[in-house]
């Protein structure tokens, strides 16, 4: 018989066995007894981070860059409702996260202690499960089902709340092997009939389209959904969540399609006969106005995990719940034993998606005297070789670096796709460095995302974190501008800042490598020079000056259909 | 259209917040919800009246299922079943409203399970409907106070919602 050990010691070894090697926090009085256990082990790197918003949003990026369940720490009261904003911005692109929080002593709880709050009623509808542990002979049961719920079927944060008082009481430690949750078990092989009509409506199609979304990265389906794709020869397009996915540079990439996606991309998803879609969930900001959606006669087959997803905005023709990789597999075999290949319309269909082409949608104003961000973005992709890991904020910049730098592999582009969190971009770049050792991360941003968890210089340079940071900076929070300048005559309600701070300085200041480029000419040489061996082992802060009046096209207006897109050459 | 939802959860604190949190959280509507243990104690059940489309409905099936806590779900109205509510209503009971509540009361096949010399408590079960006929029926300056169960149901024959 083992002895009995504290919970807080016990919470350090579940950890160690989930092989946890980083974790990002900040302590405060309800985890004290926590971070004394990691004290006094070497196993779980901690990361002390600025503010618990940059610590669930590290251990975020962790996960998604990785295939990895991320993990955060976090003190109750205002540590718990600073995270909040993580939580949510994980649960909205189903990123698997295990957060811990502490609570306030059980015979406290209720009671409007010291730094006390409802987190398990706070997180609840941003969470997709929470628990509070109320007795200490639960918690290593509670921690294997935490991580088990987090990565299985469709992914999400788990909350779990530890009153301080549970992180004292002793226990016998055993970690379970494994977990039997009854009312929790998630499809993983689709149904073979489903598959097979999905198959045969395939090899039919005449005017086929594959949409695939953030379901392919996370459930790691990049390889099989290429070996269909290329073996179908059918063109393909990857949600902003889904980049990656099928390589950018392939010929049958459409580009990504919605809102800022590109002219041929929404043209075939409006006018395609067969719409094979999987992992993706026929968002508002990619299929537009939903009615105007559904006018169009398409057959659609919908491969998803989570059957809440299908059918949910637009009826779906063939569902198939399961696992993406499992029934792309399963597909694949249905399609090698029919044996027949795909109609020989398609070649007619291609010749239309050519002339679609052929508007050259992401074609943009060029100006001699100010730096356009797209070309900022370009020459990134250039000097990176394409192979950097890119996290972005929210907004412009996040638009400009999805369309422009292509992406061939994925988990290498990090955002905020659902909640659209402004500040991810600097802790997702250092959750990023951590899950990939030695890689090379570029945030790309903008001077009024970056003031917004600005406080993570200090962490980077603390921890030795070389990112590049590319800000796009306009002095204006660029994508309200440019809705004011469309929808709203011009009327720029406080969408401009004053007093920026010297982003060079401020830089220096935490003790890295401040840039600021203000001419076309000097943007290669500047981005080369950060990405050069001279500053390996540098954070460099790139403040690009940039026009102001930029913006995003293509664009299809909120509520407006797909085909219905303002394009860059209406502006040039 | 009205639908009844039938859910087996785990008897666990914070369970039927989950199930209400969702409702609120995605715009359904609840017209009753009734939630207790069952003879596994380990399970409560809840019954729920709500509305809405078809499409409506199977996403709220599908809602629920997703929830971790959640162990069945059917939808209790697409097939037979019994639906019963329980009314306690207390009314004004003094001179001729005395008898005229006690005769109807009998007609509705309700009881009187509280007498004072002003008031009765009177008992009433039976769907939904019936109780609302009842409460119609009744002068409504002689209603004091009324107190209804929600709606419980279950599948008739072979059907069940166990585990």
């Amino acid at each position: 018989m083992s002895a009995a050990i504290s919970g807080a010691e016990i919470l350090v070894k579940c950890l160690q066995a989930e092989n946890v090697d980083t974790i990002f926090g900040y302590p405060g009085g309800s985890v004290l007894h926590i971070y004394d256990e990691l004290f006094k082990q070497d196993k779980i790197h901690h990361v002390l981070v600025r503010h618990e918003q940059a610590a669930v949003h590290a251990a975020d990026a962790y996960s998604r860059s990785s295939q990895r369940v991320g993990v955060a720490l976090v003190t109750s009261g205002p540590g718990l409702t600073n995270a909040v904003t993580g939580i949510a911005t994980a649960y909205y692109d189903s990123i698997p996260l295990v957060v811990i929080s502490g609570q306030v002593p059980t015979f406290y709880i209720g009671q409007d202690a010291f730094q006390e709050s409802d987190a398990v009623g706070i997180t609840r509808p941003c969470v997709k499960h929470n628990f509070l542990v109320k007795d200490v002979k639960d918690l290593a049961e509670t921690v294997k089902k935490a991580f088990h719920i987090a990565r299985s079927g469709r992914p999400g944060p788990v909350l779990i709340d530890i009153p301080k008082d549970i992180t004292a009481h002793k226990t016998e430690f055993t970690y379970p092997d494994t977990v039997n949750i009854r009312s929790y078990n998630p499809v993983v092989k689709g149904h073979q009939g489903q598959i097979k009509k999905a198959a045969h409506l395939l090899l039919e199609a005449k005017r086929p389209m594959i949409y695939t979304g953030g379901g392919v990265i996370l459930s790691d389906a990049a390889e099989p959904l290429t070996k269909l794709a290329r073996y179908l020869g059918f063109p393909i397009t990857n949600t902003l969540m889904g980049l990656g996915a099928y390589p950018a540079t392939d010929k049958q990439y459409m580009g990504m399609p919605g809102m800022h996606g590109t002219y041929e991309a929404n043209m075939a998803m409006q006018h395609c006969d067969v719409l094979l879609a999987i992992g993706a969930r026929f968002d508002d900001r990619v299929i537009g106005n939903p009615e105007d959606f559904a006018t169009h006669p398409r057959k659609i087959i919908h491969i998803d995990i989570d059957p809440s997803s299908i059918s949910k905005r637009v009826k779906v023709d063939v569902p198939i719940v399961g696992n993406v990789p499992d029934v792309l597999e399963e597909l694949m075999k249905q399609l090698e034993a029919i044996g027949t290949k795909p109609d020989a319309a398609v070649a007619q269909w291609w010749e239309t998606i050519a002339d679609w082409r052929g508007r050259n949608c992401l074609n943009y104003r060029k100006n001699p005297e100010k730096i356009m961000p797209q070309a900022v973005v370009e020459k990134l992709w250039e000097v990176t070789k394409g192979d950097a890991f890119v996290t972005s904020d929210v907004g412009q910049h996040q638009m400009f670096a999805a369309q422009y730098y292509k992406f061939d592999k994925p988990r290498r582009w990090i955002n905020s796709g659902g909640l659209g969190t402004m500040g991810v971009g600097l802790p997702y770049a250092m959750g990023v460095r951590y899950a990939n050792p030695g890689a090379t991360v570029a945030c790309v941003t903008g001077e009024a995302s970056i003031q917004m968890c600005i406080q993570e210089l200090s962490t980077c340079k603390q921890y030795s974190l070389p990112v590049k940071i590319i800000n796009l900076n306009n002095g204006y929070l660029g994508m309200v501008r440019q809705w004011q300048e469309m929808f709203y005559e011009n009327r720029y309600s406080h969408s401009y800042m004053s007093s920026l701070p010297d982003f060079m300085k401020l830089a220096e200041a935490y003790g890295h490598v401040g840039m600021r480029i203000e001419r076309p000419e000097d943007v290669g040489p500047a981005l080369e020079l950060a990405f050069s061996d001279k500053h390996k082992n540098d954070l460099v802060f790139m403040d690009f000056i940039i026009d102001p009046t930029a913006n995003v096209f293509p664009m299809v207006s909120a509520g407006k259909g797909l085909s219905d897109m303002v394009l860059a050459e209406d502006h040039l | 259209m009205r639908h009844i939802i039938s859910i087996l959860l785990e008897n666990e604190s914070g369970a039927l917040s989950r199930v209400a949190g969702l409702f609120s959280a995605r715009g359904y509507n609840i017209q009753s919800l009734t939630v207790a243990p069952t003879e596994d104690p380990s399970l409560s059940r809840i019954t729920l009246v709500t509305s809405g489309s078809d499409d409506i409905v199977e996403q709220i099936t599908k809602q629920l299922n997703k929830l971790v806590d959640v162990v069945k779900v059917i939808d209790l109205s697409e097939a037979p079943h019994v639906e019963r509510e329980l009314l306690m209503i207390k009314v004004r009971a003094t001179g001729k409203d005395r008898e005229e509540m006690k005769r109807l009361a009998d007609i509705f096949r309700g009881h009187i399970i509280d007498v004072t010399d002003s008031a009765y408590v009177i008992e009433l079960t039976g769907t939904s409907n019936k109780l609302d006929s009842f409460i119609a029926a009744i002068d409504p300056a002689l209603i004091l106070e009324t107190v209804r169960s929600g709606v419980s149901g279950i599948g008739r024959g072979d059907r069940m919602l166990k585990v």
